[in-house]
C-alpha cells in the first residue's frame, strides 16, 4: 500500500561511542538507556511506523523515553545515527530524507513540515513581531507580497484565537498560552502536510491547556493536517490522536488505536500509564 | 625553598622593592624630568588623569615616572592619592557651551556654523616612523616652535561655538523628553557604593573614570552587533578648556581655574519609549566627557551611554553591571592581579578532591579488569 | 640580546610587499569570479587606522600602476580630510598622478558614494567598506552568517525589512541597503545612499569592495544584475528631496547635502564635489544614470 504520508524505519539515535552490543544492552528489558560497557546513551532505537494523510499519531512516554528525540530527528533538529525516513511527497517516497543535503532538508522544513516546540522561545524569534514570525515562514516558502502575508497572518492569528491587534507586537510580552498560539500559527502558515507538536501544552496552566488543545483539534479537523503529537500526558493523547505509540527507554513497547490502548492496554508499562490517568 | 616562613616575608618584599627600583635606574641614563613627561607625553598624562579621576597633570606625570610607564599603576597611584585629599567643594556645573575650543568636529553634517575645526590631531597622518623624531635636540625643537609661532601669530585662539545639537533641536529632530529624564538624581560614586539599576549620574561618573581600553572594547562591541543601541553618529566632538567655579561659604561664585576636557555628543535614534507606541525614531544624545584630551574614551562613553539605556543583561554593553564593574580600571587591575597572591589553601582542597576521584576511578578500573560487573558508576549516572 | 636600531625609511612601490600584493590579487580574482561573495584575505596593518580605509587601500595599492590616474573621495568630496590623507599616502608610495576629474580617473577610491557621472569600462571603483557582512544586523556571529550565505538562508534579512516597513512605513534601512547580486548572494554595497544603489546593476565599470578591519574583499563585475531587496508590493525607493535644488548650482537630480551656513540657515548642496564643479562651470551636464520609481 502506497497511501502512507510518512514512513519511518529503524530510526535510531545514539550519543557517545556504541559497540555492537550497545543496542541489546539497552531498552525496556534492560531498564536503561545507557550501555553498561561503553557509556553510550541510546536515546531511541529501531523506531518504525507509518503515518497516513489526515491522521494524528500520538507518541507517549515519560522523560527519557525518546519521544522528543524522535520528532527532533524527523524535523532535522538533530542528526540520526541510523534509519530511514520517507515522505510520499519527496521522490514518491523513495528518498531517505536523513541522507539529504543540509539545503534540501531546509527546503523540506520550509515547505512540507511544521514544528511547535514546548518552549515558544525555540520556535519563535522574539526580536520580531508576531506577524513577522509568521512572515518568516511565508518568506521561506517563497511568498514576497507584504499585503498578502499580512492578510494570511491575520487569518492565522484569528484561527488560533490571538487578538489580531497584537500582530505587530513582539511575542516577548505575550502570555505563555498566547506565545504557543503564535507558534502554532507560524507552524501551519504555509499549509504543511505534516505537523509535529512536542509537549506543546506542558508549560501552560491547566485551564489554558484545555483551550489550546481544543483549538488544535479544531484546526486539525478544518485543515486535515497529519500530526505527530508528543506528550507524557495521556489526557492530551486521548483528546487529539487516532493512533498511538508508547515509548519506553527509547523503544516502542506498544502501538495501536488510541481508544483501544486506553481501554485495553497490553504492555505492563502502558497499563501503568493508563491506570494513573485521571 | 622549603616552606614559607613569616620572617622571610618582610625581607623578601623589601628586597623586591629595591630590585624593581634598580630596574628603573640601572640603565644610568639621564633622569627623566617630570616636565618632559608632562609636555612631551601629554596624551599619556591625560589618560592617567582621566582614569585616576584627579585633574593634576604634574602628579600624573610623576606617577608615570615612578611606575616606569605602567599606566595601570600610575592611575592607581593617582586614585589612592585622591582618596587622601580633603574635599572642600563641589564645583558649579561646567558649561561646555562656553568652552574655549581647540578642536571641534561634527560627523553629522558637512558644514556647521563656525566650521569644522580640526585642531591638533594625528587622525589624518600616516603611521609611519619619522626618523627626525629620533634625532631631535633642544635646538631643533626650539626652531620648530619659533617658526610655528611666527607663522600663526601670538596668543591662543579663543573661540566659542554653538552646539550642533542645538541645530538639531531647532529642527524638532531631538526626542522631546530628552531633557526631562525622570532619573536626574545626582549621586557621588566616591561617597556611596553604586547600587543597580544605577541613576544616569552614577553611570556617567563611572564611565568618565573608566579604563579607556575597556570602554573601547565595549563600545566596539556595540558597533559589531553585540548590543542594542550604541553605534550612532558623532553629533559633535570638542576638546578645549572650560572654566571651573565654586560657590564659597558666603555664597559668592569664585573662579578657581581652567581644565582641559574632551566632550562628545553622539546622536542616534532613541528606542521607542515603553509609555507610548511612538513610531518616529527621534534622536537622543549619548554623552561622553572626560579630563584631558582623550577622544576614544568620550566617543565610547557616548555609545555606552546610549546602549546602557536599553537594558539587557545578555549583552555586555547593554548591561549596567557588566559595563560599570568591568571597566573600572583600578578594581579590575587589582583583582586580576590578585591571583598572584598565595592561594594554596583553596588549591590544596582542590588537589584533595582530585586525588579522591583518581583513586575511585582506579578502583573501578581494577574491578572491571578482574571481570566484575559494575553497578557503581552507571547506577550513579542513571539516578 | 636581540637589538636592532636601524630604521627602514624606503618603501616598496605601493607600500605593500609583493607577495602580499599577489595574495590580494588572487583574492580579487576570486571575488570577481563569484559576484557578491565575501572572500577572506590577509588584510595586513597599514599606517592608516582600521575603519579609516585600510581595505580600500589594500585593493588600490594592489592594483595601481605608475600610469594610473587616481581619484580619492570621501562622502563625495575630493577635499574631505581623510580623502586628502589617503591620496597623499598613495602618491607618496607610488609617485602616480592624481585628479579630481571623475571622467579622467582610471582608479577611484571612494568612501560611501558612487560618483554621479557615469563610469566607463576603463575605470575601477574601489569602495571602503566598514561592515562587509550584510547579515550582521540580524545575526552577530560570523560562523553563522557564513553558513547562511552558503545555504542561501536569507529569510531573517527579509523579515527585518518587513518589520522595518511595519514599524516605519518604508523599507528604511539606515546605511548599506542590502542587494542581491547575480541572483545569488546578498551583499552590502557599503553605506552608500539609496540614490546610488541602482547604479551597481549592469554597470560598465568594475566595482571592488575592501573591508580591511573585517578582512573581506568582494566584487561586482561589469554587466552584473544587482537588485535591491524589495517586496512585490513594497518597492525600493531612492531619496527624495521634494524638488529641492542645489543652492550653489541651481540644479537638482543629484544627491544633496544638508548644510548650515554661518548664520545657521539650512541649505542643500550637490554632494559630489567634482560634479558640482562641472555644473557651476556652465559646461553641458555630465552624463548620469538616473532611476525613476517605474524602473
Amino acid at each position: 500500500m502506497n497511501d502512507w504520508l510518512l514512513r519511518v524505519r529503524n530510526l535510531t539515535k545514539i550519543y557517545g561511542e556504541p559497540d555492537g552490543g550497545t543496542i541489546d544492552r539497552t531498552g525496556p528489558r534492560a531498564s536503561t538507556n545507557i550501555c553498561s560497557q561503553t557509556g553510550a546513551i541510546v536515546a531511541c532505537a529501531d523506531i518504525s511506523f507509518d503515518l497516513y494523510p489526515g491522521e494524528v499519531l500520538g507518541v507517549v512516554g515519560e522523560s527519557g523515553s525518546g519521544k522528543s528525540t524522535l520528532v527532533q530527528l524527523l524535523y532535522f533538529d538533530q542528526e540520526a545515527t541510523a534509519g530511514e525516513v520517507l515522505l510520499q511527497a519527496v521522490e514518491e517516497g523513495n528518498a531517505n530524507l536523513l541522507t539529504l543535503s543540509g539545503q534540501r532538508k531546509r527546503y523540506l522544513r520550509n515547505h512540507l513540515l511544521g514544528m511547535v516546540y514546548q518552549n515558544p522561545r525555540d520556535g519563535l524569534n522574539l526580536n520580531f513581531s508576531a506577524g513577522g514570525n509568521i512572515a518568516e515562514k511565508l518568506i521561506m516558502a517563497g511568498q514576497m507580497h507584504v499585503g498578502k502575508m499580512r492578510e494570511r497572518s491575520l487569518h492565522l492569528l484569528a484561527q488560533t484565537e490571538v487578538p489580531t491587534q497584537r500582530m505587530d507586537q513582539t511575542p516577548r510580552t505575550f502570555s505563555g498560552g498566547m506565545q504557543q498560539r503564535v507558534q502554532i500559527s507560524k507552524a501551519i502558515a504555509n499549509n504543511p502536510p505534516l505537523l509535529f507538536l512536542d509537549e506543546v501544552t506542558s508549560g501552560l496552566d491547566v485551564s489554558v491547556q484545555a483551550k489550546v488543545l481544543d483549538m488544535i483539534r479544531q484546526l486539525q479537523a478544518d485543515l486535515g493536517i497529519s500530526m505527530i503529537v508528543v506528550s507524557h500526558d495521556l489526557g492530551v493523547i486521548r483528546m487529539l490522536t487516532d493512533r498511538t505509540i508508547v515509548l519506553k527507554h527509547g523503544r516502542i513497547v506498544e502501538t495501536g488505536l488510541t481508544d483501544q490502548i486506553l481501554q485495553d492496554p497490553q504492555h505492563p508499562y502502558t497499563q501503568l500509564l493508563v491506570s494513573s490517568l485521571l | 625553598m622549603g616552606y614559607v616562613a613569616v620572617k622571610g616575608g618582610e625581607d623578601a618584599i623589601a628586597n623586591a622593592a629595591q630590585l624593581v627600583e634598580f630596574y628603573r635606574l640601572r640603565g644610568q641614563t639621564a633622569p627623566i624630568e617630570v616636565q618632559q613627561i608632562r609636555t612631551q607625553m601629554r596624551l599619556l598624562v591625560d589618560k592617567v588623569m582621566g582614569e585616576g579621576s584627579l585633574y593634576a597633570p604634574e602628579h600624573a606625570a610623576l606617577a608615570l615616572k615612578q611606575m616606569e610607564g605602567d599606566v595601570f599603576e600610575a592611575a592607581f597611584l593617582l586614585r589612592a592619592y585622591r582618596a587622601t585629599l580633603s574635599r572642600r567643594y563641589y564645583s558649579d556645573v561646567i558649561s561646555t557651551r562656553d568652552m574655549l575650543v581647540k578642536r571641534r568636529i561634527s560627523s553629522a553634517f558637512r558644514d556647521i556654523p563656525g566650521g569644522q575645526i580640526l585642531g591638533p590631531t594625528r587622525d589624518y597622518t600616516q603611521r609611519l616612523f619619522d626618523p627626525a623624531v629620533a634625532e631631535e635636540t633642544a635646538r631643533t625643537s626650539a626652531q620648530f616652535v619659533d617658526q610655528f609661532a611666527s607663522e600663526t601669530g601670538p596668543g591662543q585662539p579663543t573661540q566659542r561655538f554653538g552646539k550642533v545639537i542645538d541645530l538639531l533641536s531647532a529642527q524638532g529632530l531631538m526626542r522631546k523628553d530628552a531633557r526631562d529624564d525622570s532619573d536626574r538624581r545626582v549621586v557621588d560614586i566616591t561617597r556611596d557604593a553604586v547600587k543597580y539599576p544605577a541613576p544616569r549620574s552614577a553611570v556617567l561618573q563611572s564611565l568618565a573614570r573608566a579604563e579607556t581600553g575597556a570602554l573601547m572594547c565595549l563600545g566596539y562591541s556595540t558597533m559589531r552587533g553585540f548590543a542594542a543601541g550604541g553605534h550612532g553618529t558623532v553629533g559633535e566632538l570638542r576638546m578645549g578648556d572650560v572654566e571651573v567655579r565654586v560657590t564659597d561659604p558666603n555664597g559668592r561664585k569664585r573662579y578657581i581655574g581652567r581644565l582641559t576636557v574632551t566632550e562628545c555628543e553622539m546622536v542616534s535614534p532613541a528606542p521607542p519609549s515603553k509609555k507610548r507606541e511612538e513610531s518616529v525614531p527621534y534622536l537622543a544624545i549619548g554623552y561622553g566627557l572626560c579630563f584631558g584630551h582623550n577622544e576614544t574614551k568620550v566617543i565610547c562613553m557616548g555609545m555606552l551611554d546610549s546602549s546602557l539605556r536599553q537594558p539587557n543583561d545578555a549583552n555586555p554593553a547593554n548591561s549596567q553591571e557588566f559595563t560599570i564593574y568591568h571597566s573600572e580600571g583600578v578594581e579590575s587591575y587589582g583583582f586580576t592581579n590578585h591571583l598572584k597572591l598565595p592561594h594554596y589553601v583553596t588549591f590544596q582542597s582542590g588537589l584533595d578532591n582530585l586525588r579522591d576521584s583518581m583513586q575511585r576511578a582506579d578502583e573501578i578500573r581494577k574491578r572491571a579488569s578482574v571481570g566484575q560487573p559494575e553497578a557503581g558508576v552507571a547506577g550513579a549516572i542513571k539516578s | 640580546m636581540i637589538e636592532n636600531t636601524r630604521l627602514q625609511t624606503s618603501y616598496n612601490f605601493g607600500f605593500i610587499d609583493e607577495s602580499t600584493k599577489k595574495e590580494i590579487r588572487r583574492k580579487l580574482l576570486k571575488a570577481v569570479a563569484i559576484p557578491g561573495y565575501q572572500v577572506p584575505y590577509s588584510s595586513p596593518e597599514m599606517p592608516i587606522a582600521r575603519g579609516w580605509g585600510t581595505g580600500g587601500l589594500h585593493v588600490t595599492l594592489s592594483l595601481i600602476q605608475k600610469q594610473d590616474l587616481l581619484k580619492v573621495i570621501d562622502q563625495g568630496s575630493d577635499a574631505s580630510v581623510n580623502a586628502c590623507s589617503i591620496r597623499q599616502f598613495v602618491q607618496r608610495m607610488t609617485g602616480c598622478e592624481v585628479t579630481t576629474d571623475t571622467a579622467a580617473a582610471t582608479l577611484i577610491q571612494t568612501r560611501h558614494r558612487i560618483p554621479e557621472e557615469i563610469l566607463t569600462e576603463k575605470q575601477i571603483l574601489v569602495f571602503q567598506v566598514p561592515q562587509p557582512e550584510v547579515l550582521r544586523p540580524v545575526e552577530r556571529l560570523e560562523n553563522r552568517t557564513r553558513q547562511m550565505h552558503a545555504e542561501a538562508d536569507y529569510a531573517r534579512m527579509w523579515v527585518s525589512l518587513y518589520e522595518s516597513f511595519v514599524r516605519y512605513g518604508s523599507l528604511m534601512r539606515g546605511a548599506g541597503y542590502p542587494v542581491k547580486v547575480n541572483g545569488r548572494y546578498l551583499m552590502s554595497p557599503s553605506p552608500i545612499p539609496r540614490w546610488d544603489v541602482p547604479n551597481l546593476s549592469h554597470a560598465k565599470c568594475l566595482y571592488l569592495f575592501g573591508a580591511g578591519r573585517e578582512k573581506r574583499i568582494y566584487a561586482v563585475p561589469p554587466h552584473t544584475l544587482v537588485e535591491p531587496l524589495e517586496f512585490e508590493d513594497v518597492r525600493f525607493r531612492v531619496e527624495d528631496w521634494g524638488g529641492l535644488n542645489c543652492s550653489y548650482s541651481g540644479q537638482g537630480d543629484a544627491f544633496l547635502d544638508e548644510i548650515y551656513d554661518a548664520a545657521g540657515v539650512r541649505k542643500f548642496v550637490v554632494n559630489d564635489s567634482n560634479f558640482l564643479d562641472k555644473l557651476r562651470t556652465g559646461e553641458p551636464r555630465p552624463p548620469q544614470r538616473l532611476f525613476r520609481e517605474s524602473q
